[in-house]
């Protein structure tokens, strides 16, 4: 990059700085395409320092090196990069009088999830009073939480506050280089979550979206990085559980952790993108790099997550278990219905000594939907005594879906045990019957039956989201079978 | 309570019933006896409501309404309850779930307001004395992993929490041992009120000793072929069923 080039982009940034950063970002919006110049609006829009610029331009010219992966077994039409606008500023959704004009189904599920009647107006953009103030909420929350000294906040704001924490784990566990969508999202990323829990310190509350529905629309390409310290403790809820339309196709996000000595994270995500009509139009493509490092001794990293949504789903939450004595999980519920097609699962990378990784995946599939499982162990030829425990269980409902499972080994370490089992089973008539003998439809069967199935997944997740978690899946479910 | 008229059924296009006819009154126990294979168990699926037995003839009148026009669930918030010859395991679902989730849809179809938790465990607790079973079974996933006997006295359990009016019990006392049959027949009697009413589906006569019945019927290749008093149950422990064979040879 020139000298001027670089003095011009250190100038808009300043100037952008100064200006503020909402009131600017609410004016400004790219056109469609993707190039060097578009990365460099955003960035400079975004206020950003150089070192971040520079960051994306590398993923960049990366990205331009890679092709689209076709390896995962779904299928869905050529992506134009071209076509999309990699930013715009904060939509404002239309504006409704009052909830009796929103859409009758959205509301029902609205009345089927519990949603209080303040959140469904503010969900589905009803002009909302004095009662229901994000943002103070978000604010009350923060302070709380800096004064233990944990920073939370959103990807910009790190950016600019806390830069060397940024610049120091950025990329450290997924690389610019990684993959075809981590590379693009390293390139064009909007914005996202920060955690940083310093050292001995447990996050008193689980960290979820309160202050993120502030970024709601911002989430095409969500960047978060969360760093836990030596001996910290947290656990932080991704995602919104309630059936929030969305315009963005392409949803391709980047989750880094870190975990240092004695640390833990616990991470869990409830997904209900919108899977697009029974035909499968219009449904969010979810391309999704979630990795995390347990660096330390004695770290420890846990996934859950409960997949209903999104046309189609591409996910592997991995650990690297690098860290002696370190452990890895993964927990997981992925159900498809209608058209839907998923390929989930996981990494599990054993580079330490004594390190423990265990796989629990759920993968239900109903209507005419693809269900794959993809799973990786591996172990490091000095990962001596490395243990992993993997279960994949399949469940059908119907006979037009599909459920594959594709685990794959690689032991450089003969001291490693490794344990791998897996079921496909569909729901029995004689178990639907015997609900239905005491009193319980079919639908409610299914339910039942369904979130027993996912039981061990469950009982992972933090009580409220758990509860959540089984209204989705019966929702997700309804009209599969009978 | 229940009017059974005329009764013809089809499994896989076999005909299995072949006309029966049944009046249960509240307050009574019937019970049904017959040798294996006699259509017992299809009888009492077919009045829960089971799909693949079809019905080609008659009627079946519970308070009135037809229960045949019925889906299973709705005869069982009516109060139609069977216990089921074979119980089904139900995997990671807990009998206490699976137990606030009927009473409830129960409940609401007779527009009462859902239980509280409270008064509910504390009921199903008592409940469980009854049929003397071990509270552990409460949080297990039902009749997983459960012996033979403990799956027949969870099924009286069920009815016990549920409450039906007219309670099928199919086998219940095969494969039970003497003590355990003598605690599944005393929790039925216990149940038994004037306002409900008992069919006793059975192969041996042996439960009949601890659950009195008001009438026997014999079932015999799809037809009820003798009824009585409780001394036809005698009489047929000591002929056995080759008596009802010769003496009705038209079957
Ligand atoms: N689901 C079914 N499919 C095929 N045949 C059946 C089925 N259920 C019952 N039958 C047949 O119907 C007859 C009566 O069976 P069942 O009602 O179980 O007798 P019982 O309970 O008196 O021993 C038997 O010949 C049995 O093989
Ligand atoms: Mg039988």
């Amino acid at each position: 990059m020139s000298s001027t080039e670089v003095s011009t982009i250190e100038e808009l940034a300043n100037k952008e700085y100064k200006f503020g950063f909402v009131t600017d970002i609410e004016a400004e919006s790219l056109p469609i395409g993707l190039n060097e110049e578009t990365i460099k609006k955003l960035s400079s829009i975004k206020g950003e320092p150089e070192f971040m610029l520079e960051w994306r331009l590398k993923a960049y010219r990366h990205w331009l090196t890679l092709t689209e992966p076709h390896w995962a077994n779904v299928h869905y039409p050529k992506i134009n990069y071209q076509a999309i606008s990699y930013y715009s500023a904060p939509k404002k959704k239309p504006q409704l009088n009052s909830l009796d004009e929103l859409d009758p189904e959205l509301r029902k599920t609205f009345e089927k999830l519990g949603i209080s009647l303040d959140e469904q107006k503010r969900l589905s953009g009803v002009a909302v009073d004095a009662v229901f103030d994000s943002v103070s909420v978000a604010t009350t929350f923060r302070e709380k939480l800096s004064e233990l000294g944990i920073i939370f906040c959103s990807f910009s704001e790190a950016v600019k506050n806390h830069p060397d924490l940024v610049k120091k784990y950025l990329g450290s566990v997924v690389p610019h280089t990684d993959n075809f969508f981590a590379s693009l999202n390293s390139a064009v990323f909007s914005d996202g979550s920060f955690v940083y829990i310093p050292k001995g310190v447990r996050c008193p509350m689980e960290l979820s979206t309160y202050f993120r529905m502030n970024a709601a629309n911002t989430g095409q390409f969500e960047r978060t990085l969360i760093i836990a310290d030596e001996g910290a403790y947290v656990s932080y809820l991704e995602g919104c559980t309630a059936p929030q339309r969305d315009e963005n196709q392409l949803h391709a996000a980047v989750v880094e952790l870190i975990a240092l000595d004695n640390a833990q994270i616990k991470y869990s995500t409830v997904q209900n993108w919108y899977a697009g009509d029974k035909d499968g139009k219009g449904g969010i493509y979810n391309f999704v790099t979630k990795r995390g490092a347990c660096r330390g001794v004695n770290s420890k990293i846990s996934w859950t997550q409960v997949e209903t949504g999104s046309a189609i789903t591409w996910k592997y939450p991995s650990c690297i278990l690098q860290g002696d004595n370190s452990i890895g999980e993964f927990y997981s519920v992925a159900v498809t219905n209608n058209l839907q097609q998923a390929d989930t699962g996981t990494k599990m990378i054993h580079l330490g000594r004594n390190t423990r990784s265990t796989i629990i995946s759920k993968g239900i599939s109903a209507g005419r939907s693809n269900n794959s499982y993809r799973g990786q162990v591996k172990v490091a030829r000095r990962a001596e005594n490395a243990r992993n425990f993997s279960q994949c269980d399949s469940l059908l409902l119907g006979d037009k879906c599909g459920a594959h499972t594709f685990p794959y080994l690689e032991i450089n370490n003969p001291s490693a045990q490794v344990e791998h089992e897996a079921t496909t089973s569909k729901i029995g008539e004689d178990q639907i019957f015997y609900l239905n003998q005491r009193g319980i439809s079919t639908e409610d069967a299914i339910g039942l039956i369904v979130n027993g199935y996912c039981k061990e997944v469950f009982k992972e997740l933090p009580m409220e989201f758990a509860v959540e978690a089984q209204k989705l899946l019966s929702i997700s479910l309804e009209g599969s079978v009978g | 309570m229940l009017e059974i008229k005329n009764l013809h059924v089809k499994v896989e296009g076999k005909e299995i019933l072949k006309g029966i006819n049944l009046t249960v009154n509240a307050g009574e126990v019937h019970a049904i006896m017959g040798p294996n294979g006699s259509g017992k168990s299809t009888l009492a699926q077919t009045l829960a409501g089971k799909t693949e037995y079809e019905v080609t003839n008659g009627e079946a009148l519970f308070e009135g309404k037809n229960l045949l026009d019925l889906s299973p669930e709705v005869r069982a918030r009516e109060g139609v309850f069977l216990a089921f010859q074979y119980p089904i395991e139900l995997p990671g679902v807990s009998n206490t779930n699976l137990l606030k989730t009927a009473l409830n849809e129960i409940r609401k179809y007779r527009g009462l307001e859902a239980i509280d938790t409270m008064e509910f465990l504390s009921m199903i607790k008592s409940k469980m004395k009854l049929v003397e079973l071990e509270q552990s079974l409460l949080s297990r996933a039902v009749n997983e992993g459960f012996s033979g006997g403990e799956k027949k006295r969870n099924e009286i359990f069920q009815m016990a929490v549920l409450e039906p009016k007219l309670a099928i019990l199919d086998e219940t006392d095969s494969g039970l041992d003497i003590d355990a049959l003598r605690i599944v027949a005393n929790g039925v009697n216990k149940l038994k009120t004037k306002d409900n009413a008992t069919i006793v589906v059975t192969h041996y006569q042996r439960l009949l000793d601890y659950i009195i019945p008001d009438f026997v019927h014999v079932l015999y290749k799809g037809k009820i072929v003798m009824s009585g008093g409780k001394e036809l149950a005698l009489e047929l422990e000591d002929k056995g069923y080759d008596w009802v064979k010769e003496d009705i040879p038209q079957v």
